[in-house]
């Protein structure tokens, strides 16, 4: 599905030129009031905590301490999301006129385009639409390689390694938007937003708008994965239920318990209420679910949502950045204990500590990877809870006979 | 409002000593690994002062003493 980001004829040989890029959507428009039609578009940040964009941009652009920078972040480091890679390697130009239009906004020169060091296609397609670019843009713009890591996509952890070479999140404050980039105020803004900007500019906030249903704004970017026939990259109209994105996915291979809705920052949702649930911002916030990065994933009826939960938070457990203690030591004790339970090896009181420990990490580093691990943990011993019970309990699982956990 | 204090912890700097939980332990108790678990909101007139030597006592100098209204 192909709405808005992702409308027009598919990019010859994989690449799209920037002339069939302007002749498709017209030259660069000017940033003169983009803001306020930003603002009235409701457009959200697509790098997962949906900050409002144009509140944002006018932190930066009202900081008084030295020229600002843009910063667009392709990090994308999170193992199940496809879509900042893939829009970059489908729209590259879409990206660059957003960081551009970002950079006129804000009053920002330098954008430095960050891209995921694994997301070589993505790489590739953006050095190559830089170089098509004009010398005065081309000259504005600078594009860095992330390491592969979870943290490197945080928005410090991204500023510190522009500053520093070292890709770990730093204490805030200051955030970004007042000193980041050589000291600068920095927008740091998800890749995927910038190109939404681009239309929005183009446009305008009303077209915008009615691109999105019941109610909402705009199109997003959704990675549906699992218990479909492929991981595939969709565009769906903002407020469109879950159950159309899976439906436009191909729909569900096998039954299904749960869905695990915005990643490993996200949270395992009953497949029964995540069926007709709206894909938007606020309506989610308000029944304590996010989209975050806009990742569907769809459990198989064959998978152990205790064992899949412990695989995850060993993940999150080794990618932390290891500088705060409760991330560092609650993480690692927590993913543990999990791994113990998955694998019917768990020892007396484990799941009690989990529960416990659960609630001792959100606000407890420096950034706010322990609050995801401690989101889906949560969401996990409420959605699984009979089968947590029964893994500690029974050394049972209903689901898989054996297994070693991975 | 402007003298409404809290405690504020830099995350990395922190060692988990745990000075502070001895000192204000009104305020401030310590997770399984040693970490302080901070009590949320203003501090009480009554334990400022020992707020303020949890704060000049912290070997790794992670605790401050910020505006409420300047929280994170």
């Amino acid at each position: 599905m192909s709405i808005a980001l992702l409308a027009g004829p598919p990019a010859v040989q994989g690449i799209e030129r920037y002339a069939d890029h302007q002749r498709r959507l017209g030259a660069l428009p000017p940033a003169t009031e983009l803001i306020g039609s930003i603002e009235r578009s409701a457009l959200r940040g697509k790098g997962g905590a949906a900050f409002p964009v144009a509140t944002k941009w006018r932190s930066v652009a009202s900081q008084r301490a030295g020229t600002p920078v843009v910063l667009a972040n392709g990090g994308e480091g999170e193992p199940l999301s496809r879509k900042d890679r893939m829009l970059m390697e489908q729209r590259p130009h879409l990206v660059i006129d957003g960081a551009l239009l970002a950079a006129n906004a804000v009053g920002a020169n330098d954008i430095v385009l960050y891209v995921g060091a694994d997301h070589a296609g993505a790489i590739q397609t953006m050095q190559r639409a830089v170089s098509e670019r004009p010398g005065t843009e081309r000259a504005r713009l600078r594009l860095v390689s992330a390491p592969v890591r979870y943290v490197s996509g945080e928005e410090t952890a991204a500023v510190h390694f522009v500053n520093a070479g070292i890709a770990l999140p730093t204490s805030i404050p200051p955030r970004p938007y007042e000193r980041g980039v050589d000291g600068r105020p920095t927008l740091v803004q998800n890749v995927e937003t910038l190109a939404h900007v681009a239309l929005i500019a183009r446009f305008g906030d009303e077209w915008y708008r009615s691109l999105g249903v019941a109610g909402a704004s705009g199109t997003t970017l959704v990675t549906v994965g699992g218990a479909v026939p492929q991981t595939v990259l969709i565009e769906i109209h903002q407020g469109m239920t879950l159950a159309d994105a899976v439906n436009v996915a191909g729909g569900i291979t096998s039954d299904s318990d749960a869905v695990l809705l915005g990643g490993y920052f996200g949270g395992w949702i009953q497949s029964g209420a995540a069926w007709g649930l709206s894909l938007d911002a606020d309506p989610l916030h308000r029944l304590g679910h996010s989209l975050g990065c806009g990742v569907v994933a769809v459990l198989p009826s064959g998978r152990c949502g205790v064992i899949e939960t412990a695989r995850i938070l060993a993940y999150l457990a080794h990618e932390s950045a290891r500088q705060c203690g409760p991330c560092t030591f609650g993480l690692r004790a927590i993913s543990a204990a999990a791994g113990r339970i998955a694998g019917l090896t768990s020892t007396p009181g484990d799941l009690e500590r989990v529960q416990r420990w659960s609630g001792l990490l959100a606000g407890r580093g420096a950034c706010h990877h322990p609050d995801g691990a401690a989101g889906l943990l949560a969401s996990a011993l409420h959605v699984f809870s009979g089968e947590f019970t029964l893994h500690d309990d029974q050394r049972r699982c209903s689901i898989v006979n054996t297994q070693a956990v991975a | 409002m402007s003298d409404r204090v809290m405690l504020g912890i830099d995350r990395i700097k922190c060692d988990g000593h745990g000075v502070c939980a001895d000192l204000v332990p009104e305020l401030i108790e310590l997770d399984d690994w040693g970490y302080p678990i901070i009590r949320s909101g203003a501090i009480p007139q009554s334990v400022l002062p020992h707020a303020r030597r949890a704060v000049s006592g912290c070997p790794t100098l992670a605790l401050r003493i910020q505006s409420l209204a300047t929280r994170r």
